[in-house]
């Protein structure tokens, strides 16, 4: 127990939620507002409610969940797309864990699963590289997602079936960025934000650098964090330390494992596999320029979206939800009326109340749920 | 999937491939490890370090202490049971 207590040490989270307090009383937006702070992360969403941080803060600092949860942003077409790949005769179609109950415009690959398509969850990219190993007479598909935290990991994986000229293994390719979705935010008219915590384990893979337009062109402080309450409070506390003395740069509050030149290797093989794409959708926040990658045609052997001729489906999201604007910031969860009605975990409609990561399934499942209907219903009434 | 989970690399089992044995929690599996080698090593300099892993794949060095920390935590929130489990229901071979 001494380690975790290590993490959740009420002393030292108290210190620092002083810290905090101090700074706002000197800080002039608060007297108009309270602070708008983004966790882009699902990761970092997930703690904060975890450990009911949101309540432990001033009512002068509002947290906004942001869309960093790879699952969350898959628009219903290309759940739809993959449920076309993995209901092919002759093939095995692996994914994580998480992608399977997230709903396309029909059903959600769990429920393909049990109608017979061959679907397996793998926790690596290699155990579906290692099935089509298993089985040559098969083609094998990895549904590839996630910001560059696994970019890597597929590229490599991508490297290694070439080496070893896997030919029945390819990846159908729904990596994004991060830089152009939080650009992408920061475009939107309506919103207010007053700074970031940056998601740890995208950075690092990707460094500092990317993160660098933010703090020198939108003017936001922006602070690397890593994913224990205390790294949490104490990024909270960076931010607020720029704020109030009106800078904006970058901070390392990961450096114990984000450096700020990334990771050199996993970089290389990003670089070698992949290029950005024109444009990609996200749900909820459209089209956005060179937000996704796709594989480079030097390995287009490997691109099921090729290998297969795939051609792409369009579905926009149930009309009752509200995804997109949950997903940019613009709207709370609870403000949906499709939440804790239509949409629940047990019966998601849109991927945020799918995910652990996603803003919805955090509300439902550490919030009060009745008090939070309540208080839209008081909300509708005086509206 | 973007949980890292800390591991300690008890075995190097395939050079050519970047393979490593790493202990999670008590569970041995195959870690890829070419994110975290530099070229000019020898690749049994990093028998004992403590790593992060995330979906296979080594990302980046850690300290025992922070290893530690890590593990307790996930451990105790419970959130490592759903990745174990994946995990060890499929080992790749080389």
């Amino acid at each position: 127990m001494k380690y975790v207590d290590e993490f959740r040490d009420p002393a030292k989270a108290k210190a620092i939620l002083n810290e905090i307090q101090s700074l706002l009383t000197k800080t002039a937006i608060v007297k108009q507002r309270p602070l708008q702070i983004m966790e882009f992360c699902g990761g970092h969403t997930h703690t904060i409610f975890r450990y009911g941080i949101e309540k432990l803060l001033p009512e002068t600092i509002e947290m906004v969940h942001g869309p960093g949860c790879p699952v969350c942003v898959l628009p219903r077409g290309r759940v739809d797309d993959a449920l076309s790949l993995a209901e092919r005769d002759n093939v095995i179609f692996t994914t994580f864990g998480d992608a399977m109950r997230v709903p396309g415009s029909q059903k959600s690959l769990l429920q393909a699963k049990a109608d017979g398509a061959d679907i397996r969850m793998v926790y690596s990219p290699l155990d579906a590289l290692n099935l089509a190993r298993k089985h040559p007479d098969k083609q094998v598909i990895f549904f590839a997602l996630g910001f560059e935290t696994t970019m890597p990991s597929t590229a490599l994986t991508i490297l290694q079936a070439e080496k070893q000229a896997i030919e029945n293994f390819s990846l159908f390719c729904n990596h994004i960025t991060t830089a152009p979705t939080i650009k992408a935010i920061l475009d939107e008219p309506d919103m207010i934000l007053d700074g970031f915590l940056a998601p740890g384990h995208v950075s690092m893979v990707i460094g500092k650098q990317p993160f660098e337009f933010i703090a020198e062109h939108y003017h936001k402080p922006i602070v690397i964090t890593g994913f224990e309450p205390l790294d949490i409070l104490q990024s909270i506390w960076m931010v607020v330390q720029q704020i109030s003395a009106q800078r904006s740069t970058v901070e390392n509050q990961y450096a114990r494992v984000a450096k700020a030149s990334g990771n050199l290797p996993g970089l290389q093989a990003i670089q070698q596999v992949y290029e950005l794409d024109a444009s990609s959708e996200l749900r909820g926040l459209g089209k956005l320029d060179h937000s996704g990658v796709k594989i480079r045609d030097d390995y287009q052997q490997f691109d099921a979206e090729k290998k297969f001729a795939l051609t792409k489906h369009a579905a926009s999201d149930p009309a009752e939800t509200c995804c997109g604007d949950v997903i940019k910031g613009l709207m709370r969860p609870w403000q949906c009326h499709a939440f804790g009605n239509s949409c629940k975990p047990e019966t998601p409609l849109g991927a945020l109340m799918v995910s652990s990561e996603g803003a919805c399934a955090a509300y439902y499942n550490f919030g009060n749920v009745n008090e939070l209907l309540a208080r839209r219903q008081k909300d509708t009434v005086n509206s | 999937m973007c949980l890292g989970i800390p591991g300690q690399i008890i075995e190097i089992i395939d050079a050519d491939n970047m393979l490593a044995k790493v202990d999670i929690g008590g569970v041995t599996r195959s870690v890829n490890i070419a994110c975290i080698v530099n070229d000019q090593d020898d690749l049994s300099d990093y028998l004992n370090d403590w790593v992060l892993v995330h979906v296979g794949f080594a990302m980046s060095r850690i300290d025992e202490n922070e290893a530690q920390k890590t593990l307790a935590l996930l451990q105790e929130l419970g959130e490592m049971q759903q990745e174990m489990d994946t995990m060890q229901s499929m080992e790749p071979q080389s």
